[in-house]
């Protein structure tokens, strides 16, 4: 039996209250010296378990600056729902030593369990550090691959708090085959149910794919990392000098790789917005998207809008202050707000429903870089998820839909259901000055002000029926919320294929 | 026979160390008076119109932004059609679309566009506007336009060339003034050549001498962010009687025939004497408008036209009191007021609130460019004595919404409720006296700390349990999680505040400081007005933004307050967080996408203030301006104009 000390005490005080676990009654008097009871060893093994790898641990994760993984979960879940399961799973391994008893952890090195978030239910894994680094033990991986398998069968998101140091190296091929198993659970519940990722900490190694496998990834600023190998390898191998932050830090990932989603000051920060965000989301591929009481009326005319695009048409705007004046409470939660500006997504909500917000921002390059960097497969990416989604969706033009981009911003012939243009579209094949080159070889003067005329608007797409109708911009959250509402009973699909084959 | 419809603003002075007020006086002249009944109703606006009178058919507004906008509306209830004129930067403005026609005058800069008599005169042949009404500021006291007007036979409504001129120069004025037998300054009444000669005049006279330029003044550079209010709290009807019959003397003198106004100041003894006399429709003209009745511009239009003023100065009553106070664009934490520019997101006038006036030439949307006056509006409150109209005034600016442009509110409001203020003990210096260290915001007392804090976690409750609310969702938890109290943790300033707050329907409960207070609300979250009653007592607070980490911006009492909140474990669990040095990225600008450097506007050693714009990029054809995210001095330039830079780059470094 482990000892528990004075200051363990007051962390397991501590933790105990929060969790609401009042000391169980003992059955029977101790006797001195003898064995323990089993209700005593029951009580002992839960203590071990909320106390991790012990004070000194938690102290030192502290110091990091991060929380432990019980902290994490207390302030992701509501008050009192965390449900936890496996507290007395412990690791399997014979080798090295790691069978003596002190080495031996109730729980292993993650807590595991489902709780819920503003009354819906979610299933949550929070990586230990404090345990073995919170290294990947056979046991650990499948304390998670339970909670994933029965949050597919419920049908709820499964929230994944990442603070791992990679694989328990003293388990060898065993680690290994418990990444797998993650991966290939990752791999099946992808489209069933929502995976979140939150990098709290090191993620190094074959841990990563994970992650990168889930929905969405956050991760937090100054203290999370993401990379295969890590600055000492690459030192070795490349000679390069590169800290952990640089290599994979939350600004690395965030805005030149792309490889995460957003991130968060802090663990606290990031834990609220993940409950905020977690709002948005369905439950399953079988929920419909939540519709939060809302308080922004739905007929709400926004004025702001008539006169956001600028009269010259060179000149640029902001389309997120288009997003926030459209949508309920200005609320819009941006997903991916540092890498690639040039367009803004995320979820916002419209009469309390949620909806996904894809919109370009006017600020792009074109040249030699983009063609190397691959923009061709990357905007048929783009073409093929507009084409391929069967929800509603709702387009409008705010000014320029030039070329392939009109036809790619899910336009009505990606089977767009309302597809409005503002008084200020422009949907032409190109620019006027490139067109009248082409057409005209320079010969007419007033070319340019004749192609203006005819294409620099939105009536060439209107009389056709491209778009549905030219709105007043002051009008389109009614129109927008009146849309949804007839469209929340659409039903489409796709033709029967084994799978699709987007562009990657 | 004369009329004149009196006014006062307190644009105080301390004046010798001792209380003494400039006092001014609103003279309206004509030939002969008529036997009008004034109609002294409560309701704005209310000078009654003759619809079988007949006017100008059709009038160009020489102006923009508020007084075009006001000058349209009594145009419009006379039936006369209107033109407004405007630079390209200016054609979606609100007294563009109010206007029955509009036209450009030219590019953004004051000088092509508003000030372009050459193209403003062609605008009136255009339309064929036979009169002209140039608001105040611009052409307003350009003699040359009102010649040029007079050549063309078209009316301006405002004096003749001869006493713009007259009253124009201080000095001449000053010897006009003399004449009329009106009290003017013991002093010296010539050109000061230079400053050694100011002083030895000013030892002569014996006074302390306030030194005005002889021309111009005013504009942009110089104003006053308050109008300080009608009916003084000084003068008694005596004295205002005498102040009017030598202001109508002096406008007699000059053969004056519109709206002007008078300035006189006026010493402890009640003695006054004339500073000098404007030419013009007064900024401030809606506070005689409120306790008079009177429609100045419709007098004006009227009189320009050849009518009579149908009241003699005796017929103009004084119904209760008015006070005005300027909304700007501009940041008062900062020099009491650096301008500032923006879009305005969301507006909304405390027009719910009664007995409020608002003239604005804005709209949510508009754009408060670096080319004007950042001038938002001019909000008028009124009531039957100085203390309700300063009790409206503080509602209408608790009230009023503005989002998107920093203004000036927190200050409008600290004023308006300073003892000094409200005794009536003002002067120039105020707010250098009040304010020695610069304004800081409303100082909370007790009390209200507590209702700001009671307020806040309030509203974070109602939020917290709003997003547990779905509608015909099933999946949700039937078991009722113990939500009756929340032990908060509150962050405002320097001070953490344990509040503990249980709810019960609208109202909560709040204990703060082992205070329970009541707070009841409709809690309507998508509202930028919070109406919140606090132990019985109403309160306006607006709710400017809030965010799942639990910071939240609440402005109360006009001033903006930051708040975090979080529940006990979060705060708890937050002293383990990193403390991070904030980055400073004020004073440096880096180019936020690959472009061509289009211009750059400054160069090393040049001041900035905050908003102004720095250079511009253009990429992809699209032009964006980069502005100075603080104001300061510009400590080197790394590109210039053509060069082409990429993401990231630095252009510009601010000391």
């Amino acid at each position: 039996m482990r000892r528990v000390r004075t200051s363990e005490m007051a962390g397991l005080r501590y933790l105990s209250r929060l969790l609401q676990v009042s000391r169980p009654r003992l059955a029977r008097p101790r006797s001195a010296g003898g064995p323990s009871s089993v209700p005593e060893r029951v009580a002992e093994k839960r203590r071990a378990a909320l106390l991790g790898g012990g004070q000194t641990r938690i102290d030192a994760q502290h110091k990091r600056g991060k929380l432990t993984a019980r902290e994490r979960i207390l302030l992701l879940l509501d008050h009192g729902s965390f449900v936890e399961y496996d507290m007395f799973v412990e690791h399997r391994c014979a080798d090295f030593g790691m069978e003596s008893d002190q080495n031996k952890y109730p729980g292993d090195s993650v807590v595991t369990g489902q709780g819920r978030i503003n009354g819906r239910l979610a299933y949550v894994f929070s990586q230990d550090f404090t345990v073995f680094g919170g290294s990947l033990s056979g046991a650990h991986a499948q304390k998670i691959c339970k909670i994933m398998d029965q949050a597919v069968m419920v049908g709820a998101p499964v929230i994944g708090l990442n603070d791992s140091g990679g694989a328990r190296i003293q388990e060898g091929v065993e680690s290994l085959a418990g990444y797998a198993d993650i991966f290939l659970r990752n791999v099946l519940c992808s489209g069933v149910v929502p995976q979140i990722s939150l990098i709290m900490g090191p993620c190094a190694g074959g841990a990563v794919y994970s992650p990168a496998l889930t929905d969405f990834t956050f991760m937090v600023k100054d203290t999370s990392y993401l990379f295969i190998t890590g600055p000492d390898v690459v030192k070795s191998v490349t000679n390069e000098d590169v800290t952990q932050e640089q290599l994979g830090g939350a600004k690395t990932h965030t805005a030149v790789s792309g490889v995460a989603h957003r991130a968060f000051e802090n663990d606290v920060d990031a834990l609220l917005n993940l409950r905020e965000f977690f709002n948005y989301l369905p439950l399953s591929n079988c929920d419909p998207a939540p519709v939060r009481k809302c308080h922004d009326p739905s007929n709400r005319l926004v004025p702001e809008l008539d006169t956001v695009v600028p009269m010259e048409s060179t000149k640029a705007y902001d389309m997120v202050d288009i997003v926030h004046s459209i949508v309920d409470e200005r609320e819009f939660f941006e997903i991916m707000p540092s890498y690639a500006r040039n367009i803004i997504v995320g979820f916002a909500r419209m009469n309390g429903r949620t909806v996904g917000i894809v919109g370009n921002q006017p600020k792009v390059a074109s040249g030699t870089a983009q063609e190397y960097g691959g923009i061709i497969r990357h905007g048929a990416k783009l073409l093929f998820a507009f084409a391929e989604a069967t929800v509603p969706k709702i387009t409008i033009i705010t000014r320029k839909a030039y070329g392939g981009a009109y036809d790619v911003m899910s336009s009505k012939h990606l089977r767009g259901d309302v597809n409005y243009a503002w008084p200020t579209a422009e949907v032409a094949v190109m620019g006027a000055k490139g067109a009248v080159q082409i057409i005209f070889r320079g010969k007419e003067a007033h070319a340019e002000a004749e192609y203006v005329n005819k294409f620099a608007n939105p009536f060439p797409a209107a009389v056709r029926g491209f778009v549905d109708d030219i709105i007043e911009p002051s009008t389109t959250r009614i129109r927008i919320c009146r849309d949804l509402e007839v469209l929340a009973s659409k039903t489409q699909s796709n033709p029967w294929k084994k799978h699709a084959n987007m562009p990657l | 026979m004369a009329m004149a419809a009196s006014l006062g603003r307190a644009a105080a002075g301390a004046w010798r160390r001792r209380l003494e007020q400039r006092h001014l006086l609103a003279v309206q002249c004509a030939t002969r008076h008529s036997r009008w009944c004034l109609i002294t109703s409560r309701t704005l606006y209310s000078a009654e119109y003759d619809p079988n009178e007949k006017t100008f058919e059709k009038l160009l507004i020489a102006n923009r932004g508020e007084i075009a906008c006001r000058v349209i509306k009594t145009c419009k209830k006379m039936g006369i059609k209107t033109v407004s004129i405007h630079s390209d930067v200016d054609s979606n403005a609100v007294h563009v679309k109010m206007a029955d026609e509009a036209v450009c005058v030219g590019p953004a800069p004051t000088s092509k566009s508003y000030l372009n008599i050459d193209a403003i005169m062609e605008a009136i042949k255009k339309t064929r506007a036979q009169a002209v009404h140039p608001g105040y500021g611009f052409l307003s006291e350009n003699k040359e336009f009102a010649r040029r007007l007079a050549s063309e036979g078209v009316t301006f409504i405002g004096p003749d060339t001869h006493a713009i001129q007259a009253m124009g120069d201080k000095i001449e004025s000053k010897l006009l003034a003399k004449n009329a037998k009106v009290n003017t300054i013991p002093g010296f009444d010539g050109v000061v050549k230079d400053a050694d000669e100011a002083v030895r005049i000013a030892r002569e006279i014996g006074y302390p001498v306030m030194i005005k330029a002889s021309a111009g003044g005013g504009g942009k550079g110089m104003r006053i962010a308050w109008d300080d209010e009608e009916t003084s709290t000084f003068l008694d009807p005596e004295t205002r009687r005498a102040m009017g019959e030598q202001a109508v003397a002096l406008a007699k003198a000059v053969k004056y025939s519109s709206a002007g106004t008078v300035e006189f100041l006026v010493d402890t003894k009640k003695n006054f004497y004339f500073l000098e006399m404007n030419t013009r429709l007064q900024v401030e003209h809606p506070i005689t408008e409120c306790i008079t009745g009177l429609d100045l511009v419709q007098e004006m239009i009227r009189v320009a036209k050849g009518y009579p003023l149908r009241h003699k100065q005796a017929d103009i009553p004084i119904n209760g009191w008015a006070v005005e106070c300027r909304v700007y664009a501009e940041d008062p934490y900062r020099s009491f007021g650096l301008p500032s520019i923006g879009r305005l997101s969301q507006y909304q006038e405390p027009l719910h609130v009664s007995n409020v006036r608002v003239d604005s030439g804005i709209q949510e949307g508009s754009d408060i460019s670096i080319y004007y006056d950042p001038m938002i509006s001019k909000l008028i409150t009124y009531g039957s004595d100085r203390a309700e109209a300063l009790q409206r005034m503080e509602d209408a600016l608790d009230n009023y919404v503005i989002r998107g442009v920093t203004h000036n509110i927190a200050l409008l409001r600290e004023v308006i409720i300073h003892p000094r203020f409200v005794q009536g003990d003002i002067s120039t210096k105020f707010l250098p006296d009040v304010y020695p260290d610069g304004f800081k915001g409303h100082k909370l007392t007790d009390l209200e700390k507590r209702e700001l804090l009671a307020t806040a976690t309030s509203l974070y409750v109602a939020e917290q349990l709003r997003s547990q609310q779905f509608l015909g969702t099933p999946r949700i938890s039937l078991a009722k999680l113990d939500v009756s109290n929340w032990e908060l943790s509150v962050q405002l300033g320097d001070g953490t505040y344990s509040v503990t707050v249980s709810n019960n329907g609208s109202t909560f409960s709040v204990e703060v400081d082992g205070m329970k207070l009541n707070v009841t609300s409709e809690w309507n979250l998508a509202s930028p007005l919070l109406s919140v009653t606090v132990d019985g007592a109403q309160r306006t607070f607006q709710c400017l933004s809030r965010d799942a980490a639990g910071s939240i911006n609440i402005q109360f009492l006009g001033t903006v307050y930051k708040l975090r909140i979080l529940t006990k474990l979060a705060a708890e669990l937050s002293k383990y967080m990193p403390e991070k040095a904030v980055e400073d990225t004020t004073s440096i600008l880096r180019s936020p996408m690959p472009g061509t450097v289009v211009a750059v506007s400054v160069k090393p050693g040049d001041l900035v203030s905050e908003g102004q714009e720095i250079c511009v990029i253009e990429a992809m054809k699209m032009q964006n301006s980069l502005i100075a995210a603080k104001s300061g001095k510009v400590k080197a330039v790394h590109c210039k104009a053509g060069e082409t830079v990429g993401e990231g780059d630095l252009l510009v470094e601010l000391e």
